[in-house]
Formats: structure tokens, C-alpha cells, sequence
């Protein structure tokens, strides 16, 4: 019997012991240390006899191959079983609470001007704003509503001095002014944003928001109007299909003057849009005047467009079935979790406006 | 206004019904408010007689009523009016009416321990007039036969009700609306056979026009009526006002309300014989009073356009007339006024006075100035044929001739507005029909503008008619263009919507509250601003402009606090103002956080909401928006609402060219004050228009990639500073030392007590180096270590700790 196979046999015996980690590192270290068994055979090979040599290598390499793998196996079973030990040991409830968090919430009349916003970009508008605080000219006088104006009653109005001077703009449309006493035409705007009537019950607010809408340029007419106020209405409300009505109707600063309905129904209590019998109106609109673009210095022989004006606050509340107008500026804790939205969800054409 | 599809007859030819009607009104722009069946639900009311009072047993201001409503039925009825009283004639409305006014249904309760059954109604609940004081009284002559009868006449007419826009005097006349439908093609306009009055009898009242500035009255067409006999109405006039919801009164008086509803024409009647001499028309003189029909006492201005006699004031001219000349049912002789007023002078003046009437909402629209005669012509023979008496010749005194406005008209303006065609020929029907004249002069119209339109006055007016009655369906739709050539947003709109959601992001419920508050809470937030009053505001509570969001933060705060939420942050983006002109407002970003963190929670420990968690919610919002933190500086002047040891004021560089935010604990003295109950209550403002737009992208700034590989070593320092020392000038010491070398600094302890001198504190910092170009040996570390100790302890007089 050669040596090899001595060392093979012992060490593979005692291997099969029962041993712990450092037993094994002994076993390791005996075989495969510096001075170790097999280390010092393979020092021999070079003192073999030539004819001998291969087979001596090839062997010793086997063994070799084969002590080294049973003592990783075995290390591996030990290291396992160890690992093993302390999971049994590390189990938690996993149905505990995690850590608290908080979220917050985005008001609805703020996603409803970011989707607006969001429809009306893809068709060029940009947005344009103007102060809550407005001169009495740009209010009315450069509208085309002089003083005296009974079209002045629909707009019960804020006033900050007792010449009625400064007021809370009572719509969005002194931007129009700003916007074209500012800049030369084309214009094609939309301006968001706060405005106050003196009006106080179930379904007005003394605040409520508006969009106003303005394009200008050489050739628009009516049916520019009624394709783009289709067009916002159908994605706004993000359905294939929209009943729209255009009436006539009056405001001092458009002519022709339209206000504009869409048919809706009613089913299982909820407003169902673009079906149905009922009307609803929900915005105003017309040709710019051409007073209003002779008060900003246009020549309205050279230029024309449509101006219309919505109501933010009433958008929302049909989009989100939200009963009451008051609601939106209570401030109630409950309300604002339940109608507001993640501040991830920013409304987009290509995500869509909404979950 | 008020029409019944009868009343259009009188001047419409028409097979068609009135279903089609209303939905021609809407189309043509004279929008349908709402259709009602007054008769129906109406001939539940009676015509019935008090004849017996009594104080109501448990109610001082009660009166327990024996009604008597027809053939001997007595009904108990518990009134409170004070004009119910025995031998009344009144109109009692039994359980089951649906009351005009309220929409409410009656029915048979017990009030204050008596049963009453059924109601004695008020003229105002039953829509016939503004007049809510008391039951209606009603003469005992004209309906003591009647007792037990409906007072409402059956109808078959719906009642339909019109919003008429200010632009569309003419249509406050049925005969303008039934106009208005002819030209869309909804029958023939009938002839008014109209009756002019043939008279040879002198007009002996003088009237004068007195020729003055601002005169608002241009001119007085009347007639005087001598031995007539004012009596009731007959049953057709009282039907027909009755119809569109209006209270018969006297002959005299139905038919001046008559015409003026069937034409749009005002008139008024004076009783002759109290007219002291003759009618002078002028302005007021401060001080002048009148009693007017409404009963109200009126003391004028200067200016005001009235009319009068050698005694004084007889009324407000197209506004209101006064009792001093009213028609009584005793009147014999009359003086019928038929004027046209100024409408920016009856606005003027009803608006100082505060009156609104029939006569005034009609006259400030603008009447037909043309209309003079033939409203006087159509009284007249009226009251003729049912007064009696003599007509005189009707005298008109001008001090104005009205002006026909001619527009020349290009047709081919029309389609260039509405976008659609049509012929000539049918433009010229429409506007024919409408009442213009028209003649074409090569390729345009020249049009007479009818008197009774004040609101048309140019070219595009032309079009909107037309585009109008041809009907707003026609307009094609062309949809819009995919393009855009303008960014939607500017930088600014960017970073406040960026702000908006990240601070949502943070826990934070965004609020909307309205841009005006109560002065007692902007009071504790107004800081150095000055306080902002609306003139006119809905409640004094809401009395002022908010110079800071705060005052109705915390408000609400507080409400949802008393709600039992404990642990909440809101937050709202918008305006604050400064000053009364326009652009006197800053864009603030305001939050409120309360309360606790991590409450009653089994794996952390509770705390308190702190300053340094507001903080971290306004550093971390700007630096995602962008902005270097190592370059912020924060100092501790704040406004006196802030609890001043525990608030800072953050700019974005060490130049502190701007306010970027306050951040901090609210005042305890304002918690106190407005009676908040909470365990922490922090707060921030963030200041969007001093916010710098950086000059570059953040996509330019992204460019600019730089990383090291080399070696990093992290050494820390404890310092002992005076206690006035602030951790940022450390801070700001150690990173002025090697900004290429020093990539972070921390301050990871800060300490107070045992083992420090007192008025002294120790501050230790981590600081990491590490160089772009070389891994650092010793020597180079132990240079730049040597040099940190150095600048820390010069530039704030700190010791390191050994």
C-alpha cells in the first residue's frame, strides 16, 4: 500500500467523525498546511523516478482533489447548521406596524389647474397670471363694461377704497389686458387663478377660481372656439364622446357671446358626462370685442379671437363628485385626505390626468 | 321677466307649440330660467275672512284666527302678523299648498301647543310683491262676494320665465320677444292696431324740462285724463297679469303695468288734482325729501333727475314715484307720464339711494326713446275704455332728439367671425325682421339700427345677430392644432408648482383658504405690514387682506385640533399682501405641523414636533428645488410672531440678499392668545419671488460631472466654544479652509454640562477629506488638520478639545 492510500483512508475515516469547525481546520491544516501530509508529497515529486513521475502526480492530485472537497462539504454542513441555529432563534412579528409615516396631499382645485394646464399645453397655450388685487380699468372699463354698466350687477364686487378704485378682481380676465398691453399678438393663453365676488351661500364662495382662455391671431373665428373648448371639455372629463350646446348669451367683453352647456345625466346618484338629456352650464365664452382690443391698442381689423372663462372650483366638483362648493376652502382635515391627491400624481398626457 | 306663451300670442302668429317655444328661446339666446304651472299648484289658495282673534295662549306675538274659507267653513289658523285681525279679507292657503315663495308644503301642525290648519300668506310668499310685512289685505268691496273662491284665475299657461341679459332691453317687453322669434322664424309678427288718440282737448298742465347739466332726463311726453272713474280691473287685465305672477291693484295702475310689460314702455300717474300747479323736471338740491310709493322716506343729493311741482319733490324720475300724487281708487283726474331717462343717471341714482324697481331695472337697460306717444296712445285708450273720462292732446317736451344710429355693414365680415356662410339674402331677411332697415350701397349694407336697440352700435353687433338667429348650432368645429411654440410654463410657475408638491411630498395637506381673513388673527401675523381693509367685505370676520397665510392656517389649525386630530401638518401656496395696488403681493409657501411624531407608536420613541423638523422640510424642499445647501446661511432675526430663541431665518447665500424662509416655533404668547391646545406647534414660510432662478438649467449644471477615486478620510474635532458661538460659524470656518480638500462636514454632537466650563459648550464635527488629485499621505493630512484647528479657533475663538 503507497502512502498516498494510507493518507487517503486515515483521513477519509476520520473525517467521517462527528467534528466541529476547528476540528476540520485541524484536519486542513494537517493535510494541507505548510508541513502538512499532502503539502510534503507533493515536495517528493520532483525526487520521483521519471517512469513513475506521471502517475505519482496524477494520483496524488486525485486524493488531493477529493480530501480537499470533503473537508468544504463538511465545512459548508457546519456553517449551514450554525446559520440555521440562529434563524431559528432571529423569527419577529412581522404583522407589527411599520414605521409611521405621514402623507400628504395635493388640494383638488390645484390638480384640477395642473390638468387644466396640462390638456391646454398640447394645443400651445401657455399660462399667464395677474394680480388678486385689480385697478378698476382693468377690471371692467378696458372689458368694455364702463362705469354705470349694469352688466356691472352680475359682478358683486370687493372694494379696497371708498373711490371703488382697487377691488379683488371679480374674474380671471384682466389678464387678457395685461397680457396684450405687455406683449404684441399672436396671443394664445390660458390664466388661472383667484377671484372673489361678494357673494356668500350654499353654492357661492366669496373666493372662487376661474381659467381664463385668450387666443389672438390673424384668422380665428368661432369654430376655432367651438374645437377647442370641445376638445378641452373631452380630455378634461377623459371620455371618448361629449354633448356640447353653444347659447347665446351676453358678456361686455365678447361679441358674439356664447355660454356654453354639456349634457350629462344622472345614474345611481353619480353625474354621468357626454350622456344624456340634462344640460349643465359651465363656461362662458365669445369673439373678443373689438373695443377690448382697440383698449389695448390691436387693431381689430387686423386681428380677432376668442376669450372664455371657466370655473375651476365647478370642474372639480363634477370631475370629483364633490357636492359642496364651501368644502373646498374649509380646511377640513378628513376632506382634504379624502378629495386630495398624491403630490406624485402630476398630471400628464402621456400617464393620462388621473388614476 | 315673465311671459306666458297666451301673452306671446297677442303679438305672435304661429302654429307652432310651446314645447318648441322654449327650446327656440334658449337657441335665440333669451334663456329659459325655468317653466311653472302656477295654476295648478295655485287653486289650492282661497279668498277668505278673519272673523275672529285671539291672543295665542302660549306666544305673545301669536294670534289664534276663526277663518272663515267658504260656505260657513271655519278654519283655526295661528298667524303671526301683526295686521291679522277681525274682518280681514286675506288669502288662506290650506295643508297640502306648496307655498310660491319657499317651495314648501303645508301641512296641518301644531304650533306652540295649537293645531293650526293652514296658513294666512303674505303677498312676498305668494310671489306677488316684496311685501312681507304682514298678511295680504285685500279690499273688502272688490272681494267680499268672493269668499270661498280661488284668488288665483285658472291658467292654462305655463308660467316661463326668462333670463334676459343687460344687453336686451327690448326683450323686457313681450312684443320685443315675440320680434326676436319671428326673425328666427317661429311665426309672423302681428300688426299693433294701435289707437292714436284723436283728441281736441288742450293739455292745461305745464311741464317743463329744465335745461341744466347732467339733466337726466331728456324728454316728458304726457296727457291729462280728467273725470275718469279708477274702479277694479277687468277679469281679462287681472288674468293677464295674474298670469306672469303680478298683484292686481286699480285700473289706472294695471294698465301702466300692462304696457309696460306688453311693450316695454314705463309710464307713470300722477293724481292731477295734487299736482300744485305744473310738472318741472330738473335735478335735486341736497336735502330734498320725499316720501316714494314704497312707503321709505328719501333724502336726495344734488343732481338727482326728478320730478316735481311748485310744492316740491313728486318723484324720482324712471326710478319711483312718491305718495304726495299717487292714484287713488278715488282719483278723478290723471297726468300720464311716458319719459325717457338716462340710464347711467337712473343707475347712478338708484344705486346712491338704494332702490330697485321694475321702472329703474328697465330704464337704466335703455328704453325705446321712440316709444313716447305710443305708450301714451295705448294707456290712454285704455283707460278710456275702461276709466271713461276725457284724453287731452298729448304734449312731449325734448330737450334732446334722439339720434337713428346708421352702421355701415360688410357682409363678408360675418362669415370672417362666425366662421360660416350664408346668403345675402338671408341676412337681410333676418335683420329686416329684427326691425332694421337695410339698403345696399355696392357690396355693403347700410342699416338703420332700430331705437328700441341701444346695444347695437357697430359691426360686429351686426354679426352677433346674425350668427344668433341663424343659430349657434351652425357653427362648424375645427379642431385644434397639435403644436406648440412657447413653453406652457415660465421658470417661476415651474418652481412654485415644484414647491407646491414638494412640500406635499413631506406629509404636508395642502389647503386652500381665502385670500381675506379676520383682522384679530392677521393682527398676531402682520408683523410690519400694514393692515389692508376691504371696503365692503361679507362679515367683519372676514374684513381684511391676509398679510400672512398664518392667520387662517392656524384658525383651521385650530379647528381640526377641537375635531381630535392631534398630529397634522397643512401647508397652503398663494398670496399675501403688502399694500392696496395691484402687484402689492408675494407668492408665499406656508406650513403648519403640530403635535407629535411617531405617537403611541410600539418601535419608535414619541417626540414632540420640533424646529429642526420644519427646518429639514424647508432645506430639503429647496434643495430638490435646486438650491446648494452648503452655500445657505441661516441667522436668527424673525418676525415677532415666532418664538424668538427657537426660529431662523434662512437665506440662500451668505450675501443675504433676499429672505428665502422663516422657520420655527409659532409665538407661545399667540398660542395663548387664540387658545390653541397643542403639545408643538411649528411653522414656515417659504418666500417663492425671493428665490433666485439659477442662471444655469439644472440640466446645465449636470454637465459638469466630477467625482474622486482617490482615498477619503474622515477625522473628527471637538471644539469648546462660548455658548453665543452658532454651529454654522464652524461649520463655515472649517469649510473656508480647503474648499477643494473638505468634501462633507457634520456636526454629530453637541454638548453642554460636566467636564465644560460654564457659558461654554462643545461641538463636535466629522469632516471628510479627500483630494481630486491624489490619494493624501500623513503629512498631508496632518497639515490640513493642523490648519482646520487653526481657522476654527481664530475665526470664533473655539479651543479643541484634547
Amino acid at each position: 500500500m503507497s502512502d498516498l492510500k494510507k493518507i487517503k483512508d486515515e483521513f477519509l475515516s476520520k473525517l467521517e467523525n462527528k467534528l466541529n469547525l476547528s476540528e476540520i481546520n485541524q484536519i486542513k491544516s494537517d493535510l494541507f498546511g505548510k508541513n502538512g501530509l499532502v503539502s510534503s508529497q507533493f515536495k517528493k515529486i520532483g525526487t520521483i523516478a521519471e517512469s513513475e513521475r506521471k502517475q505519482f502526480a496524477s494520483d496524488l492530485n486525485i486524493i488531493k482533489d477529493e480530501l480537499q472537497d470533503l473537508i468544504n462539504l463538511k465545512i459548508n454542513e457546519i456553517e449551514n447548521a450554525e446559520i440555521n441555529e440562529k434563524l431559528e432563534k432571529e423569527k419577529i412579528d412581522v404583522t407589527l406596524p411599520e414605521r409611521p409615516f405621514v402623507k400628504g396631499k395635493i388640494h383638488p382645485v390645484s390638480q384640477t389647474i395642473d390638468e387644466i394646464s396640462s390638456i391646454f399645453s398640447e394645443i400651445g397655450f401657455s399660462v399667464e397670471e395677474g394680480p388678486d388685487v385689480e385697478n378698476e380699468y382693468n377690471n371692467f372699463t378696458a372689458l368694455n363694461t364702463p362705469d354705470n354698466h349694469p352688466a356691472r350687477d352680475m359682478h358683486d364686487t370687493f372694494y379696497l377704497d371708498e373711490k371703488k378704485e382697487k377691488l379683488l378682481r371679480t374674474h380671471t380676465s384682466p389678464v387678457q389686458i395685461r397680457t396684450m398691453l405687455k406683449d404684441k399678438p399672436p396671443f394664445k393663453i390660458i390664466a388661472p387663478g383667484r377671484t372673489y365676488r361678494s357673494d356668500s351661500d350654499q353654492t357661492h364662495s366669496p373666493m372662487f377660481h376661474q381659467v381664463e382662455g385668450l387666443h389672438i391671431d390673424k384668422n380665428i373665428n368661432m369654430s376655432h372656439l367651438k374645437g377647442c373648448l370641445n376638445y378641452f371639455i373631452k380630455e378634461f372629463f377623459e371620455v371618448d364622446k361629449i354633448k356640447m350646446r353653444f347659447r347665446p348669451s351676453h358678456f361686455p367683453f365678447t361679441e358674439p357671446s356664447a355660454e356654453v352647456d354639456i349634457g350629462y345625466k344622472i345614474k345611481d346618484g353619480k353625474i354621468i358626462i357626454g350622456e344624456g338629456d340634462l344640460w349643465l352650464e359651465i363656461l362662458g365664452c365669445g369673439m373678443v370685442h373689438p373695443n377690448v382690443l382697440k383698449n389695448v391698442k390691436i387693431d381689430p381689423s387686423k386681428f380677432q379671437g376668442y376669450a372664455f372663462g371657466i370655473g375651476i372650483d365647478r370642474l372639480a366638483m363634477l370631475k370629483y363628485g364633490i357636492n359642496d362648493l364651501r368644502s373646498f376652502f374649509d380646511c377640513d382635515y378628513r376632506w382634504l385626505n379624502h378629495f386630495g391627491f398624491d403630490p406624485l400624481d402630476v398630471p400628464t398626457n402621456y400617464r393620462g390626468l388621473s388614476r | 321677466m315673465k311671459i306666458t306663451f297666451d301673452w306671446l300670442q297677442d303679438h305672435l302668429k304661429t302654429n307652432l307649440k310651446e314645447k318648441d317655444l322654449l327650446e327656440q328661446l334658449t337657441n335665440i339666446g333669451l334663456e329659459v330660467e325655468s317653466v311653472e304651472n302656477l295654476s295648478a299648484e295655485n287653486q289650492l289658495f282661497k279668498i277668505a275672512k278673519i272673523i275672529k282673534t285671539e291672543k295665542h295662549p302660549n306666544a305673545d306675538r301669536l294670534k289664534v284666527c276663526d277663518v272663515n274659507i267658504g260656505d260657513k267653513d271655519i278654519k283655526k289658523v295661528v298667524c303671526g302678523a301683526a295686521n291679522a285681525r277681525e274682518g280681514l279679507i286675506t288669502i288662506y292657503a290650506p295643508p297640502g299648498a306648496i307655498i310660491p315663495k319657499t317651495k314648501t308644503k303645508l301641512v296641518v301642525a301644531k304650533i306652540r301647543g295649537i293645531t293650526s290648519h293652514g296658513m294666512l300668506c303674505s303677498e312676498s310668499e305668494l310671489n306677488l310683491s316684496d311685501e312681507s310685512d304682514g298678511i295680504t289685505e285685500l279690499s273688502k268691496s272688490k272681494y267680499e262676494k268672493n269668499i270661498g273662491k280661488n284668488y288665483f284665475p285658472k291658467s292654462k299657461s305655463n308660467v316661463i320665465d326668462l333670463s334676459i341679459t343687460p344687453n336686451r332691453p327690448d326683450c323686457l317687453g313681450v312684443r320685443g320677444i315675440a320680434r326676436d322669434l319671428v326673425a328666427s322664424g317661429f311665426g309672423k309678427l302681428k300688426d299693433l292696431k294701435e289707437k292714436k288718440i284723436k283728441s281736441k282737448i288742450k293739455h292745461s298742465l305745464s311741464v317743463k324740462i329744465y335745461k341744466e347739466k347732467g339733466q337726466g332726463c331728456s324728454s316728458f311726453g304726457s296727457c291729462l285724463i280728467t273725470n275718469l272713474r279708477n274702479a277694479e280691473s277687468p277679469q281679462w287685465l287681472k288674468d293677464k297679469l295674474i298670469s306672469v305672477g303680478q298683484k292686481p291693484i286699480s285700473a289706472i295702475v294695471d294698465i301702466t303695468n300692462y304696457v309696460m310689460l306688453d311693450i316695454n314702455r314705463p309710464l307713470h300717474a300722477y293724481d292731477a288734482d295734487k299736482i300744485d300747479k305744473g310738472i318741472i323736471v330738473r335735478n335735486s338740491k341736497s336735502g330734498e325729501e320725499f316720501t316714494a310709493l314704497d312707503n321709505r322716506n328719501y333724502k336726495l343729493e344734488n343732481g338727482m333727475c326728478v320730478i316735481s311741482d311748485n310744492k316740491g319733490v313728486l318723484g324720482l324720475g324712471g326710478i319711483i314715484g312718491g305718495t304726495r300724487s299717487g292714484t287713488e281708487l278715488t282719483t278723478k283726474n290723471i297726468l300720464l307720464e311716458s319719459a325717457y331717462f338716462d340710464p347711467r343717471s337712473i343707475r347712478k341714482t338708484a344705486k346712491k339711494l338704494n332702490i330697485d324697481t321694475d321702472a329703474k331695472f328697465r330704464f337704466e337697460r335703455g328704453i325705446d326713446p321712440l316709444s313716447i306717444e305710443e305708450g301714451l296712445n295705448k294707456a290712454a285708450s285704455l283707460i278710456k275704455e275702461i276709466c271713461g273720462g276725457e284724453v287731452s292732446k298729448i304734449n312731449i317736451q325734448k330737450n334732446d332728439n334722439f339720434k337713428t344710429k346708421i352702421i355701415k355693414f360688410d357682409p363678408q365680415l360675418f362669415e370672417k367671425v362666425s366662421g360660416f356662410k350664408i346668403s345675402s339674402k338671408e341676412m337681410f331677411k333676418i335683420l329686416q325682421d329684427l326691425g332694421f332697415k337695410s339698403k345696399k350701397e355696392k357690396k355693403y349694407f347700410k342699416l338703420t339700427v332700430p331705437s328700441w336697440r341701444p346695444d347695437i352700435s357697430q359691426e360686429v353687433d351686426i354679426v352677433e345677430e346674425l350668427v344668433r338667429i341663424s343659430g349657434y348650432d351652425k357653427i362648424k368645429t375645427i379642431d385644434p392644432i397639435k403644436e406648440r411654440t412657447k413653453s406652457t410654463l415660465t421658470q417661476s410657475q415651474k418652481l412654485f408648482h415644484f414647491l407646491q408638491r414638494s412640500i406635499a411630498s413631506k406629509g404636508y395637506l395642502e389647503a386652500i383658504t381665502w385670500s381675506f381673513t379676520d383682522s384679530n388673527y392677521n393682527d398676531h401675523f402682520k408683523d410690519k405690514n400694514k393692515e389692508i381693509k376691504i371696503v365692503n367685505p361679507i362679515s367683519s370676520e372676514l374684513g381684511v387682506l391676509r398679510n400672512s397665510i398664518y392667520s387662517n392656517l392656524i384658525m383651521f389649525m385650530s379647528k381640526n385640533l377641537d375635531r381630535g386630530f392631534k398630529d397634522l401638518s397643512i401647508f397652503e401656496i398663494g398670496p399675501v399682501f403688502t399694500g392696496s395696488n395691484p402687484g402689492e403681493q408675494n407668492t408665499i409657501v406656508c406650513g403648519l405641523s403640530v403635535g407629535k411624531k411617531s405617537r403611541l407608536s410600539w418601535v419608535e420613541k414619541e417626540r414632540n414636533v420640533d424646529v429642526f423638523d420644519v427646518k429639514r422640510d424647508v432645506v430639503q424642499t429647496l434643495v430638490e428645488a435646486g438650491y446648494n445647501s452648503d452655500k445657505f446661511f441661516v441667522d436668527t432675526e424673525t418676525p415677532n410672531y415666532y418664538h424668538p430663541g427657537k426660529s431662523g431665518r434662512l437665506f440662500l447665500n451668505k450675501e443675504k440678499d433676499n429672505v428665502a424662509a422663516y422657520f420655527g416655533e409659532i409665538h407661545p404668547n399667540i398660542l395663548k392668545k387664540i387658545d390653541i391646545k397643542t403639545e408643538s406647534l411649528m411653522g414656515f414660510e417659504i418666500f417663492l419671488d425671493n428665490l433666485k432662478l439659477p442662471k444655469k438649467t439644472l440640466n446645465d449644471q449636470k454637465t459638469n460631472f466630477v467625482i474622486s477615486d482617490f482615498q477619503k478620510s474622515e477625522r473628527d474635532f471637538a471644539f469648546v466654544v462660548n455658548k453665543e458661538v452658532k454651529a454654522q460659524d464652524l461649520v463655515k470656518a472649517v469649510s473656508s479652509v480647503d474648499q477643494k480638500l473638505i468634501s462633507n462636514i457634520k456636526v454629530f454632537d453637541v454638548y453642554e454640562g460636566n467636564n465644560i466650563p460654564k457659558n461654554q459648550k462643545s461641538i463636535a464635527l466629522s469632516v471628510t477629506i479627500q483630494s481630486l488629485e491624489k490619494t493624501l499621505n500623513d503629512s498631508d493630512l496632518e497639515k490640513i488638520h493642523k490648519l482646520i484647528v487653526e481657522t476654527v479657533e481664530n475665526k470664533t475663538g473655539a479651543k479643541i478639545r484634547s
